[in-house]
Formats: structure tokens, sequence, C-alpha cells
């Protein structure tokens, strides 16, 4: 009898692997799936050549007026010649040294916050919210330390931008933890308290804040006493993000189980202790994600304070596509604001997601 | 016996009873915002009587004295600050309305794209949510106004569709329709015909209970909502008229128009709201475990019926909540209206009113008193709902 020898097997039809597969499967599965990617097809044809021919190919590029911008393309001219203002706003030439330092000393800050095997990053996350903003602050605004003064309302750009932003977290956080706490405190006044605090400003737009805090808020202080337009804005600004911040911690307080708060009050730990050493470390760890979407929110929302006269960003491009001598630039100008806007907020979404699958990891089903 | 240790454990100090400090605690919290709220209403005070501004509501009885680009209701300079405060209103709820159907239809078309079996047609959702999402929603109201709609022809060089549509920088000028003598009962035939489809649809559903006869509800419905007011119509002589606009001097009069501050809003508003709601939509959908189709497929129910009695109805209780938050926000989102001057109630009534008159603080007490009634509604509505549709767990 001889031995049963198995055929080699048959490779697999070359309809279903391979690149003529992965069409087949992914693209042309159906009649209508076949339309459908033709008209994609048809549809990307029709816009992304001239698209990429507008913005890359025949764009100018260099120049110092408009008249360098005669190819019909996009005139980066105009940016390019504006960069300066776009970035810091106003702040005089000769100081802009101090941003880029605060700048550059903040991103050596958070490299090792991206190190896997970097151990001390609890202490050094509470450095960059808590001590940087101060040497930021005497950087920026000077009159100490043998630094000139700058007066805020030559502050602005992507510059200001990002000012508004980091301000509105890191001060928003604080009081969002103290809010969420006190929404869930057993005391029926503080709850009270917080949860009108907290439906309050969640219930208007930011629009309104921010005219409630440039038209009322100087009624509300003794006569006299004033703040500048910028300190006015970002009062607002921190109040209602605080409420935000505290419906996310609160989040992150509720998905701790029962267990620890009890274990906490069987050590014999007070309130306080309690909440400082078991309840907030797992609590804002988990919403770590939440509070980068925050940031993001916040950070779209600065571009809000247009409307009160501050000179963000976008502001800036607003009124300098308003110049007569660059009149009909608009498009460049915004397609600009909205590249810049799209990387900082794209990049941190990125960032946010990748963190929720670490945490995840970290945290497994029971 | 130990006897030095007391059997009933001493009682312990007033101030460290959890009870008593909490009483402590709150009542330093009442006197401190109370301290601060009367420190603010004497400032206050002060300050507008500093300035010489009367306080109280008595200003929106005065006379407004400035004109309003678009309203729904009759408006001219002679009308009140408490009608500007309306006009406001108004367009703000008709630019949420809108932008809300819109951006749903959109975000629904999206969000089903992204989950295509379709290469491409999954990627190009991918691609629109993730550019327009990460773009502040100001810079698009400004793009769309400023860089687009801007460029639109003058009146006398506008696109017309026919002789009824007309775009340019001013606006899309469409015919309106004008009902004449007898169109009531068009009108009344739409609503028998809704009325009738409501109690066909329970009789229908009651029948299939007890019998399991299918009736077809969908066109049976279609033919009496469309139906029956059409030939209503075409019966009692089409009383209907048109009124066209025509190019007068430099603009067109007549008909209806959408300006262009309303329009680059809506697209703005939509757009951006729509890349949200497709992400919603999509992990709905994808919540509802794969089982729940496996399961639908071994019981004969084919594709459509699956999609629509099994997928749909549980995604619908993962996408509600979440969509309804995302209504509200389109609508505080409007409010950036004022930034391109559609007039909506921020840019009325907290803007032109509020300068006219200086009434700071009862001008933004108001406005934002609109907008927190609409959240505490919908929030009030969303409890509801999700009491109503939570899983119920034996």
């Amino acid at each position: 009898m001889s031995k049963f020898v198995p055929q080699p097997d048959l490779p697999a039809p070359i309809t279903n692997v391979g690149v003529i597969g992965w069409l087949r499967n992914n693209l042309f599965p159906s009649p209508l799936d076949t339309a459908m990617t033709l008209a994609a097809l048809y549809f990307l044809y029709l816009y992304v050549p001239p698209l990429f021919d507008w913005a890359i190919f025949s764009a100018d590029w260099f120049g110092d007026s408009r008249d360098a911008c005669t190819s019909g393309g996009a005139c980066w001219v105009f940016v390019s010649v504006r960069f300066k203002q776009f970035m810091v706003g106003l702040y005089p030439d000769a100081e802009v040294w101090r941003v880029s330092t605060a700048a550059v000393l903040f991103v050596a800050l958070m490299i090792p916050m991206f190190i896997k095997g970097f151990k001390h990053k609890a202490w050094l996350g509470a450095f960059i919210l808590f001590g940087f903003p101060f040497i930021a602050f005497i950087l920026f605004s000077g009159g100490s330390f043998g630094l000139e003064l700058v007066e805020t309302n030559m502050w602005g750009g992507l510059f200001l931008t990002l000012v508004l932003s980091f301000v509105g977290i890191v001060a928003a956080l604080p009081l969002g933890i103290l809010l969420a706490l006190g929404r869930r405190s057993s005391m029926p006044i503080v709850k009270s308290v917080c949860v009108v605090f907290i439906e309050f400003w969640r219930g208007v737009p930011l629009i309104t804040v921010l005219f409630m805090s440039s038209v009322m808020l100087p009624l509300f202080l003794p006569e006299g006493m004033n703040f500048d337009k910028l300190l006015r804005a970002m009062i607002g600004i921190v109040l209602f993000q605080s409420a935000y911040m505290a419906e996310v911690v609160r989040s992150g307080l509720q998905a701790i189980p029962k267990g620890q708060y009890e274990a906490a009050k069987a050590l014999g730990l007070s309130y306080w202790q309690s909440m400082g050493l078991i309840i907030l470390p797992q609590a804002l760890k988990l919403v770590i994600p939440g509070i980068v979407n925050t940031f993001i929110a916040l950070f779209k929302d600065t571009t809000l304070v247009l409307i009160i006269g501050l000179f963000d960003l976008l502001s800036m491009i607003q009124s300098a596509s308003q110049d007569a001598k660059w009149l009909g630039f608009e498009i460049e100008g915004y397609v600009f604001a909205a590249l810049i806007f799209w990387v900082f907020c794209f990049g941190m979404s990125r960032y946010s997601m990748s963190l929720e699958r670490k945490l995840e990891t970290s945290h497994a089903r029971n | 016996m130990a006897s030095e240790q007391p059997s009933v454990p001493a009682k312990a100090k007033l101030w460290n009873r959890p009870g008593f400090r909490a009483l402590v605690f709150q009542v330093l919290l009442v006197a401190v915002l109370l301290y601060f709220g009367l420190t603010i209403l004497g400032n206050t005070l002060h300050n507008l009587e500093q300035r010489g501004i009367s306080t109280g509501f008595g200003f929106l009885n005065n006379e407004a004295g400035f004109g309003i680009v678009m309203s729904l209701i009759e408006f001219n300079e002679s009308h009140t600050f408490g009608r500007t405060f309306l006009v406001g209103l108004l367009n703000t709820v008709l630019v949420s309305f809108l932008g809300i159907i819109l951006a749903t239809i959109l975000g629904f078309l999206i969000g089903v794209a992204r989950l295509s079996r379709n290469w491409i047609v999954s990627r190009l959702a991918a691609v629109y949510i993730e550019t327009f999402r990460n773009i502040p929603l100001l810079l698009q109201i400004l793009f769309w106004y400023f860089a687009v709609l801007a460029q639109l022809p003058r009146p006398k060089q506008s696109i017309g569709i026919g002789e009824t549509v007309f775009l340019n920088n001013r606006g899309l000028y469409m015919g309106a329709p004008v009902p004449e003598a007898g169109f009531s009962m068009t009108i009344a035939a739409f609503f028998i015909g809704i009325i009738a489809t409501f109690f066909i649809a329970r009789w229908a559903h009651k029948r299939q209970d007890a019998t399991g006869k299918q009736f077809h509800t969908v066109w049976a419905g279609i033919g009496l909502i469309i139906g029956l007011p059409a030939v209503v119509f075409l019966f009692s002589g089409t009383p209907l008229a048109w009124d066209l606009p025509v190019l007068k001097g430099f603009n067109f009069k007549g008909g209806m128009v959408i300006i262009p501050e309303l329009a680059a809003l809506l697209l703005a508003l939509s757009i951006y709201t729509a890349s949200f709601i497709a992400e919603i939509v999509r992990s709905g959908i994808l919540s509802v475990s794969h089982g729940q189709t496996e399961a639908a497929h071994a019981l004969g129910l084919r594709n459509a019926p699956t999609l629509r009695l099994i997928i749909i109805p549980q995604a619908m209780r993962v996408i509600i909540p979440q969509l309804t938050s995302q209504y509200l926000n389109l609508t505080k989102n409007s409010s950036l209206a004022t930034a391109v001057g559609y007039p909506d109630l921020v840019a009325v009534f907290a803007g032109t009113t509020l300068n006219q008159t200086g009434q700071a603080v009862e001008v933004i007490a108001m406005t934002m008193a609109v907008y927190l009634t609409l959240s505490l509604l919908i929030s009030f509505y969303m409890n509801w709902y999700n009491k109503r549709k939570q899983l119920v767990e034996r």
C-alpha cells in the first residue's frame, strides 16, 4: 500500500489575495460600491490636483510685497511678510527672544514626558503646570530682573493664543478639582453651590462670558480698580473652563471603585488625606485624555477673543487681510491659520488617543 | 480587669464631630458667598450711579432707533428695545433650527460613509472629520464669509438659475410663495394626512401583533401626507402665486433672500457640527456588538430589517444623548454670528442694544438667561430620555 502523500496546497485564487484581492474587497465588492468608488475618484481628480497646484506648484513663495505674486497661485508672500506678527503680535522686535526662550524651555521640559523610562514624570508634570507659568510670566511681561516691561496690549498672534489656552487650563484645573469634589460632597449647601456654579457656566456660550468679563467685570470692582483687557478675558475663560474641567474630573472620581474610598477611611485618613493620597492620584490619571480633549476645545475657543478685541492668531490674520496693501489675500491667511490650528489640535487628539490606549491596558476589566 | 479602659468610648470633642464640622464649614461658605455677592452688588450700584446709568428693565420700552438687516417679524427704527430682543431670539432660533437639520443629515451621511467597507469612501469621510473638527469654528465662519461668499459677483452680474433664483454677494434670492384664497384647504389636507397616518400606523402595528400580517405603512403615509395635499392643491385650482425677485437699481427686490451672513454661519455651523455628529453616529453603530447582527441573521432577518429593527434602535441609545449635547453646542455656537454681523441674539441684543443703552447688567443677564433656560430644558429632556431608554437590568 502506497503511503498517502498530500499534494502541496494550491495558492489562493489570485482574485482573493494581493493587490487584486484588496481592490476587489475594498473598492469594487458590489455594483453600488463600484459606482461610489468611481464617483470618489472623479471627485478627487477634480479637486486635488488644482488644490496642490494652487497651494504648492504655482504658488509664490518669495518676495516682500504683493508685486511678487504674479503666478496666479497662492501668495504665501503675504504670510511670510507678516510672519512675525502672526506669531507674536506687536511684541517689540528686540524682545522677541524672550518668547522664543520660553517656547524652547517649554519644549525642552515636555520632551522627557514622552520618554518611556523617565521616572519623575509626575514631578516634571507638576512643574510644567504650576512652576513654568511663573517663569514664563516673568519672561513675557518683564519689569523685573532687568527685563524691559512689555504691556499686555502688545501681546498677540499665536503666542497670545497659546498663553490664553495654557492659562485657561492651568488655572481651571485646581478650580475644577475643587468643584468636582464639592459636587460629590455630602454637605447639601456645598453640593448645591457647586452644581449651580457648574451648570451656569456650562449653560452659557463662551462669547457671552467674554462679553460679561469685558463689560460687566469693571462694574463689579470697586471704583478706581481695574484689570487690563487680557486679564479680564482670562478670568472669563478660567471660570468658564473650570466648569468643564469639573465635569471631566467628576467622571474620573466616579470611576474609582467604592472600595478605595472605604479603604482610605478604614486606614483612618482624613477627607483631604484620602482625596489627596488615594482618590485624586488615581482619578486624575484616568482623566488625562479628557483633560487633553478639554484643552483642544479651549485651544479652538480662544479664537473668540477676536470678538472682544484681543489680537490672537486669527485676529492678527483677520486684520492683516483687511490691510489696504494686501486686500484679496484672505484665503492664504485663513489657510495658514487653519493649518496651524489643525496641526496643534490633530497632534493633541492623537496624543490623547494614544494615552487612552495606554491607560486602558493598566486597568484590566474585572 | 483593666478598669482604666472605659467600656463606653469618650464622646468626641465637638469640633471633631463630622456633623458639626460640616455645619460650620457650610455656614462659613454661605457667609463668604453672601459677603462676596453684597460687595459686588454694592460696587455695581455705586459704579452705575457714578456713570449715570439707570437700572431696571424700563429701557425695554424705549424706542430702539436702529434697523436690523434681517428679521422674521416686522421691525424698524421706531420699534422698542424689547422687540430687538425678540428679533434676535427668533434669528438665533432660525439659524439653530436650520443648522441642526443640516448638520444631522450631513453628519449621519458622513458617519455611515466612515463605516463603509468601501476603502476610499471611508477614507474620504475620515479626512472630512479630521479636517473640520480640528479647525476653530470661528475661523470657518470667517473663511466662508470673507473668502468664499464675498467673491460672488455683484447683483448686476448675478448668477441666475432660470428667472427665479439669483445668487450674488448680497445673498441668495428666491421666489417666495404667496398663498391665495383657498390655500388653507391644502394645509388642512396636509394635517389630516399626518393624523390619518398616525392612526393607520397604530392600527397596522396592532394588526401585526395580532395576526402577523404586515402593512405598508410607509407608502400609505407618503400617499397621505404628500399625495393628499397635492390632489387637494390641484383640484382647488393651484391657489399659490410666486413673488419673484426683480433687479431694481443696485439690488433685487421682492422674493425671499438668504443673506450671506446667514449662509456663512449656516455652512460653517453645519459642516463643523456634522464632523462631531459623524463620530457619534459611528461610535453608536460600533457600540452594538456584532453578535446582535449575527443573531438577527440567524433568526432569518435580512440586512435591511436587521439594520432597522436591531442595530439602529440599540445604536440610538448611545447616539441620542450625545446628539442632544451637540445640538446644544450648535445653538450656543450660533452666538458666533456676531463676528460676521448676522443679527442673532448676541449680536443684536448683547451687541447693539447694549452699546445703545449701556445697561450691561440687564442685557447680559437676559442673554445668558435665554441660553441657560435652553440648556436646562435640554438637560431635563436628556435625563428623562436616559431614564426611559436605560437598559433594564435584572
